[in-house]
C-alpha cells in the first residue's frame, strides 16, 4: 500500500487512489514500424529488482496520469512528476542520483 | 488433575461465574476466564486431536501461540471453526466443540494414524500417492479431502456485524506490555498522535506475572499507574483486545480489534478492522516461549513453563499436582517457585545446563525444591495425559536415570522475539548466537517512502530478555519513533527496572542432544501438524535443503499457528542435519496476519447491499414495479425481461420480440455510454481512436464506428454523432463507457499531449429510451414537437426537438432491424418521459421490452455484440466489418497490429451464421469439430458458436459464430459439440437471418 504524490492535486495519495500503469517513457511505435520494434514497444517490459519509472494514475481523484520513479526493492520513492514529458525531469534525475550514485536505467541515467 | 485453585487468579472475577459448554457439558468458569483455563479448571485437558495422527491434544500455551486447544466455537450464523481457546474469553452461554476426531474425543478412529506413523513420513502423501496416475481424481482424492482440514466448515451465513476504521497518527505502538506502555508514555511525551494496541483484555503483559518492579512499584502498580496517565492525554488512542496483525508498505498497518467476541448479541460489531496510516511504528511484541524437543513432548500435560505460571497467577488454576520444570534457562525456574508458593508439587527441576542458573535457582534451592543440573527428559509417560517420565543425562543417548511421577511437564527452551510485525515488510534479522535468537537487525528495516526505516522494535521483541534493558530499549524507541514522525524530543521519559542476576541460557535443540531414532520419531516439532524431529531429518536427507522446501515437504510451520513453536526448534535440526549455521539456513517469510483474523471483519460492511453499489437508470423503480428480471451489465442492473404473472421468462422474451417487431417496443437504453468529444483537434483524434474515419462525419449524421485495442483486437463499438464542427458525441457499450473514457483519456494526457481536445463522460447524465418498431414513428408524432418523417429525420440522422414538451435529442438508428429512435432526455425527466411514451404508446400495443429481446433482434440481423462475438482475440476483419476499417487514414489504434502476418491474413475464424439442421438450438459457445487430433490428443476444432438464441420472429434456433474460412464455406454442414449428448449438425448460412434487404427501417 503504497503512498504518492499526485503531482496535479499536490498532496500525498493512498494506493487505492491510484491505478498502476506499468513502465513509464515508452515510444510508441505505428505504421511503418518494424516487427522488432513494435512488438518490443507493445510487449516487453524491463521488471527490474530496483530504480523504476512507472506510470500511475490518480484513479479516484483527479484522473490525471503521472509519472512515479521509485525503488521495487525497497519501496523508496525518489519522486512523481507529471506524465507531459518525454524523460524524468532533472530534479528527478538528481534525486535519484544523490540516493543511487550511478544509476541507469533504459537510456536515462 | 487439573483444577481451580482457591487462591490467585488476578485476572478473574471470582465474584461471577458463568456458565458454558464443552462437547455438550455443561461446565462452569470465572469471568476473566480464557477459555483455556475455564476447561482446565474443569480437568479437561484433552481438548482436541492433531491434523495427521490424530494424536491426543491438550493446552500448551496460554496465548495467541497455541498450536492445540482449537475448537469449534458457537452455532449457526454465529460459528466459528479453529478458534484458539487460549484467546477465547468465556462467557455466559459459550458453546464449544472439540475437533477432528471420530466418532468421539476421547476414542477416535483416526488415531489409528499414529500407529503408522512410521509408515506415514514427511512426503508420505507426495509419494504415495503420485502411482498410478489415474487413482488420484476418483480415489485418492476424495480420500483425502474427507480427511482434511480440522474444524468444520460454517454451514450458515454469518450472522454478526463487523466493519473498518480508518485511522491517522504519527506513530502506532503494538503491544501492550511493559515496553509497550513505556515506549507510548516516551513516544506521547513529545506531542505526536499515538495508537497503542494490545491484543489481549489486559495491559502489561507478563510482567505482572514475572514479578517485575518498575521504579520501585509492582508492575502491576506500575502498569495502572502509566495506564491513566496515557488515558489522561489527549494525543493517545488505546485499544486492547486489537491485535496489531500486519505491517505493510509505508506506514500502512491492519489492527484487528475483537469488540464483542466476548459479549455476543449486545449490539456492537463483533470484529472491527483498523486500517491505520502512520509516520513510525514500534513494534514492542514481546516474545514467545520455545518448547524443548523431547519423545512425548506432546502428550497432554505438557505445558510451556510460561503458560504454567499463566494459568496458575492469572486464572487459579492449577494444570496439574505434581509438575516436572525442564529448562535450559533460568525464567523456568519462576514457574517452579511460582508452583512451590501456590502449595503445588515440584518434585524436580530439570536445568539441561551442566553449571546451571542464577539467583532464581538459588531461591529454588531455598524453597526445597530439588534441581537436577545437565539433566533432560528422555520420554514422557503417559497417553491422553501425562503420567511421569524418565529422566536421563542431557549430554546422553537417553539412558534412563530415574523414572518420576508427575501430571504435568513445564518445559522452557527460551524465549524468541516476536518479530513477526518487524519481517512483515522486509525488516531483516540477525542470528544472536549468545542467546539462541533471531533479532531484528536495527540496519535492515523496512523502508518508507523517503528512504528511512519505518518500523523500530522495542523490548523482548528486540531481544532485551530483562526488563531493566526492556524498560531502558522501550523509552528509546518511543523517543526515537516519535522523533522521526516529527515529534519535539527535548524532554525524555525514564523508567527503572530492578533485576535478578540470571545466567544465559543454553541452546537446547534435541533432548538428550544424542537422542536415538525411537526417541527423535516421538519428539514433536509442530503439535498441529504433527511434524516429528526425524520428518525435518528425513527432508534434508532427501535434499529439502532449502527452508522453504523442508517446511512445504514436512508441513512444519504451515498450521494454523503459523509454526510460532515450532519454526525455531525445526530450523535448529534442519541446520544441524545439514550441517550448517542457523543463520545460513534462514527463516521461512513472515506474512501477515500475525495470527488468524476472520475474513468477514476483511469484508467489513461490504456486505449484501453494499457489496457493490448498483449504478440504477431513472427508470430502474418503474422496472422494478413491472415484473422485471434483472441482469447484471458492468456496474448495472438492466431487465432481462418483463416477466408478467404466469408466463416463463423464456414466454415473456418471445412475446416482446413478436411485439416489437409486429408493433411498437420501448427499451430503457441509459446505461449506453455516451461520451462528448470536442475541441480543435477532436476529428483526428477520434480517426485515431475509431478503425474508420470520423473527422469527416458531416454535422446531423451518425455513423457506427470501432475501437480497437492498440493490440488490434475489437474492444469496442457504437454510433458516433456529429454535433457541431468541434463536437462529437461517442455512444460505447454500456459495460465500456467508463472504460473507454479512461482510455481517451490516457492517450490525450500521455501520448497526444498538446493536442487540443476535451472528453467528458456524460453516460449518466442522460437517459436514453429506444422507441422501435413499425409503429414507432405514430408514437412520437402523437407526443408531437418533433418531425419525425422519413424525410425530415432520415435513417442515421439526428435532430435535437423538444417531444411532449420535454427537450431532446432524437437519433434515427437501429440495433434491431425496425423503424427505431433512439431518444435522449435529461436524465431528472427520464422516468417522466418514459411513463409518457408508455401512456401515448398504448394505443399502439406498445410494451417494453428488455435486453433478451434486444440480443435476440440483433442476432437476427446478424448484428455482432461485444463480448459475444469479441472476446479479445477478434478483430473486425474476423466479423465481416472491413468495411468499417480506414484503408485510406495512416495511423489508428490497432492499425500497425492488424498489419502483422497472422492478422493480414485470411487463414482465420469468420463469423458466420449458423442454423441447425433439426431447428434445434445450437449451445452457447460449443465447437464445430475438425478432423483429426492435436498434439496434446485432442479432438481438433475448425470453430465456434459466439451466439445462440431461439428465434421467435423465425420460429427456429439460430446462431452466429467464427468458423475457419467461414464465409467461403456458405452451406457446409459442421457438427457442433453439445455437452453430455451427441454432436448435432449445423449449416453455415448469412449471418443476417431477418430483412436481408434492410427494407424494414427504412420506412
Amino acid at each position: 500500500m503504497l503512498i504518492l504524490n499526485c503531482p496535479y492535486c499536490g498532496c500525498d495519495k493512498d494506493e487505492t487512489e491510484l491505478a498502476a500503469g506499468g513502465e513509464a517513457h515508452l515510444k510508441r511505435f505505428g505504421p511503418g514500424s518494424s516487427d522488432q520494434d513494435f512488438e518490443e514497444y507493445l510487449f516487453e517490459r524491463t521488471n527490474p529488482k530496483g530504480l523504476h519509472f512507472e506510470r500511475w494514475r490518480c484513479a479516484f481523484g483527479c484522473g490525471k496520469w503521472f509519472h512515479a520513479a521509485r525503488c521495487t526493492a525497497t519501496l523508496e520513492v525518489f519522486g512523481t512528476y507529471k506524465a507531459q514529458t518525454l524523460e524524468p525531469p532533472k530534479v528527478i534525475k538528481d534525486v535519484i542520483t544523490t540516493k543511487r550514485p550511478g544509476w541507469s536505467w533504459r537510456n536515462f541515467s | 488433575m487439573s483444577t481451580r485453585l482457591a487462591n490467585y487468579g488476578r485476572l478473574i472475577n471470582r465474584a461471577k461465574a458463568v456458565n458454558f459448554t464443552f462437547n455438550d457439558k455443561v461446565l462452569n468458569g470465572f469471568e476473566g476466564d480464557t477459555l483455556a483455563a475455564s476447561l482446565l479448571a474443569n480437568d479437561q485437558m484433552l481438548i482436541g486431536r492433531s491434523f495427521k495422527y490424530h494424536r491426543p491434544r491438550g493446552v500448551v500455551a496460554s496465548g495467541g501461540e497455541e498450536p492445540n486447544a482449537l475448537i469449534n466455537l458457537g452455532v449457526e450464523g454465529h460459528f466459528e471453526p479453529n478458534a484458539r481457546a487460549t484467546t477465547t474469553e468465556t462467557f455466559s452461554g459459550l458453546t464449544a466443540a472439540s475437533q477432528n476426531h471420530f466418532p468421539s474425543l476421547e476414542f477416535d478412529i483416526g488415531a489409528i494414524n499414529s500407529k503408522l506413523a512410521r509408515f506415514l513420513p514427511a512426503g508420505f502423501y507426495y509419494k504415495m500417492f503420485i502411482h498410478p496416475r489415474s487413482f488420484w481424481k476418483h480415489i485418492y482424492e476424495p480420500i483425502i479431502r474427507k480427511s482434511a482440514g480440522l474444524g468444520k466448515a460454517p454451514k450458515s451465513r454469518d450472522a454478526d456485524k463487523y466493519e473498518h476504521y480508518y485511522h491517522f497518527c504519527e506513530v502506532m505502538i503494538v503491544g501492550g506490555g511493559i515496553a509497550g506502555l513505556q515506549a507510548a508514555k516516551s513516544a506521547a511525551a513529545t506531542g505526536v498522535r499515538v495508537l497503542l494496541v494490545e491484543q489481549t483484555p489486559h495491559w502489561g503483559g507478563r510482567a505482572p506475572v514475572d514479578g517485575v518492579m518498575i521504579d520501585g512499584m509492582a508492575a502491576e502498580d506500575w502498569v495502572a499507574q502509566t495506564l491513566a496517565e496515557l488515558a489522561a492525554r489527549d494525543n493517545v488512542v488505546m485499544r486492547n483486545r486489537t491485535q496489531g496483525s500486519g505491517v505493510y508498505d509505508h506506514g500502512y498497518a491492519l489492527a484487528y480489534e475483537r469488540i464483542a467476541d466476548h459479549t455476543p448479541g449486545d449490539g456492537r460489531p463483533r470484529h472491527r478492522l483498523w486500517r491505520v496510516r502512520c509516520k513510525q511504528i514500534v513494534t514492542a511484541t514481546g516474545g514467545i516461549e520455545r518448547p524443548l524437543s523431547f519423545a512425548g513432548n506432546d502428550i497432554p500435560g505438557v505445558m510451556l513453563a510460561g503458560a504454567v505460571r499463566d494459568y496458575v497467577l492469572n486464572y487459579g488454576v492449577s494444570p496439574g499436582d505434581r509438575t516436572v520444570v525442564v529448562t535450559n534457562n533460568d525464567d523456568a525456574y519462576r514457574t517452579a517457585l511460582t508452583l512451590k508458593q501456590a502449595g503445588l508439587e515440584v518434585p524436580v527441576i530439570l536445568d539441561a545446563r551442566a553449571e546451571g542458573g542464577g539467583d532464581l535457582m538459588g531461591e529454588a534451592i531455598t524453597a526445597g525444591i530439588r534441581v537436577e543440573l545437565g539433566r533432560g527428559i528422555a520420554q514422557v509417560l503417559g497417553g491422553k495425559r501425562v503420567t511421569g517420565l524418565q529422566i536421563c543425562s542431557q549430554a546422553g543417548e537417553g539412558a534412563v536415570l530415574e523414572e518420576i511421577g508427575c501430571d504435568v511437564v513445564a518445559m522452557s527452551g527460551g524465549w524468541s522475539p516476536v518479530v513477526h510485525l518487524w519481517s512483515h515488510c522486509g525488516g531483516k534479522l540477525n542470528w544472536d548466537a549468545d542467546q539462541a535468537m533471531f533479532r531484528p537487525d536495527p540496519n535492515q528495516p523496512p523502508l518508507s517512502a523517503d528512504g528511512e526505516g519505518f518500523v523500530r522494535v522495542a523490548g523482548l521483541a528486540n531481544g532485551h530478555l530483562r526488563s531493566a534493558a526492556i524498560i531502558a530499549d522501550a523509552s528509546v524507541q518511543g523517543a526515537a519513533a516519535a522523533k522521526a514522525a516529527g515529534g519535539n524530543t527535548k524532554r525524555v521519559v525514564l523508567a527503572k527496572a530492578e533485576d535478578f542476576e540470571e545466567r544465559p541460557l543454553s541452546p537446547v535443540w534435541l533432548m538428550p542432544q544424542g537422542a536415538s531414532y525411537k526417541l527423535r520419531s516421538k519428539a514433536w516439532l509442530d503439535f498441529q501438524n504433527d511434524v516429528k524431529v526425524t520428518d525435518v531429518q528425513l527432508a534434508a536427507q532427501e535434499g529439502f535443503e532449502s527452508v522453504e522446501h523442508a517446511k512445504r515437504y514436512t508441513t512444519l510451520g504451515m498450521a494454523t499457528d503459523q509454526g510460532k513453536l515450532s519454526n525455531i526448534n525445526g530450523l535448529a535440526v534442519l541446520s544441524k542435519s545439514l550441517n550448517a549455521e542457523i543463520p545460513d539456513v534462514g527463516t521461512t517469510t513472515f506474512r501477515p496476519p500475525y495470527t488468524p483474523i476472520s475474513m468477514a471483519s476483511l469484508a467489513g460492511e461490504a456486505r449484501g447491499e453494499l457489496f457493490q453499489p448498483i449504478r440504477k437508470t431513472p427508470m430502474h423503480d418503474w422496472h422494478d414495479s413491472h415484473f422485471a428480471e434483472w441482469e447484471p451489465v458492468g456496474g448495472w442492473r438492466r431487465t432481462y425481461a418483463y416477466v408478467r404473472p404466469g408466463e416463463t421468462v423464456d414466454q415473456a422474451v418471445q412475446r416482446e420480440v413478436t411485439n416489437t417487431r409486429e408493433k411498437l417496443g420501448l427499451l430503457d437504453a441509459s446505461t449506453l455510454g455516451k461520451i462528448v468529444v470536442k475541441g480543435p483537434d477532436a476529428g483526428k483524434f477520434l480517426d485515431m481512436m475509431y478503425t474508420n474515419m470520423m473527422s469527416n462525419l458531416k454535422l446531423g449524421r451518425c455513423r457506427y464506428g470501432l475501437m480497437c485495442s492498440e493490440n488490434g483486437f475489437l474492444s469496442d463499438d457504437g454510433v458516433v454523432a456529429r454535433i457541431d464542427d468541434q463536437t462529437w458525441l461517442c455512444h460505447t457499450t454500456s459495460g465500456g463507457a467508463d472504460r473507454i473514457h479512461a482510455q481517451m483519456e490516457e492517450w490525450l494526457q500521455t501520448e497526444w499531449w498538446d493536442w487540443n481536445v476535451w472528453v467528458v463522460n456524460i453516460t449518466e447524465q442522460l437517459a436514453q429510451v429506444a422507441v422501435v418498431g413499425p409503429n414507432a414513428r405514430k408514437v412520437l408524432e402523437k407526443l408531437g414537437g418533433v418531425n419525425v418523417s422519413a424525410d425530415a429525420l432520415p435513417f442515421m440522422a439526428w435532430a435535437d426537438e423538444k417531444l411532449g414538451g420535454i427537450s431532446c435529442r432524437v437519433y434515427r438508428i437501429s440495433f434491431s432491424g425496425e423503424l427505431s429512435y433512439e431518444i435522449a432526455i435529461p436524465a431528472n425527466r427520464g422516468l417522466e418521459f418514459w411513463e409518457m411514451l408508455v401512456e401515448a404508446g398504448a394505443e399502439f400495443d406498445a410494451m417494453p421490452y428488455g435486453t433478451e429481446c434486444l440480443h435476440i433482434m440483433r442476432a437476427e440481423k446478424g448484428f455482432i455484440m461485444i463480448g459475444d462475438e469479441t472476446d479479445g482475440t477478434v478483430i473486425p476483419q474476423d466479423l465481416g466489418l472491413s468495411w468499417a476499417v480506414s484503408k485510406k487514414k495512416d495511423d489508428f489504434l490497432g492499425k500497425r497490429a492488424q498489419q502483422r502476418s497472422f492478422m493480414d491474413n485470411d487463414n482465420r475464424w469468420q463469423l458466420v451464421g449458423l442454423e441447425t439442421l433439426d431447428g434445434s438450438v445450437l449451445e452457447d459457445g460449443a465447437y464445430a469439430i475438425a478432423s483429426g487430433k492435436n498434439a496434446n490428443g485432442q479432438t481438433n476444432t475448425e470453430g465456434r458458436v459466439t451466439s445462440t438464441y431461439y428465434s421467435p420472429t423465425l420460429r427456429k434456433g439460430i446462431a452466429m459464430g467464427l468458423v475457419f474460412h467461414g464465409p467461403e464455406r456458405m452451406g457446409d454442414i459442421l457438427s457442433f459439440t453439445r455437452i453430455g449428448a451427441a454432436p448435432v449438425k449445423a449449416k453455415i448460412v448469412s449471418p443476417v437471418f431477418y430483412d436481408p434487404e434492410g427494407k424494414k427501417p427504412n420506412v
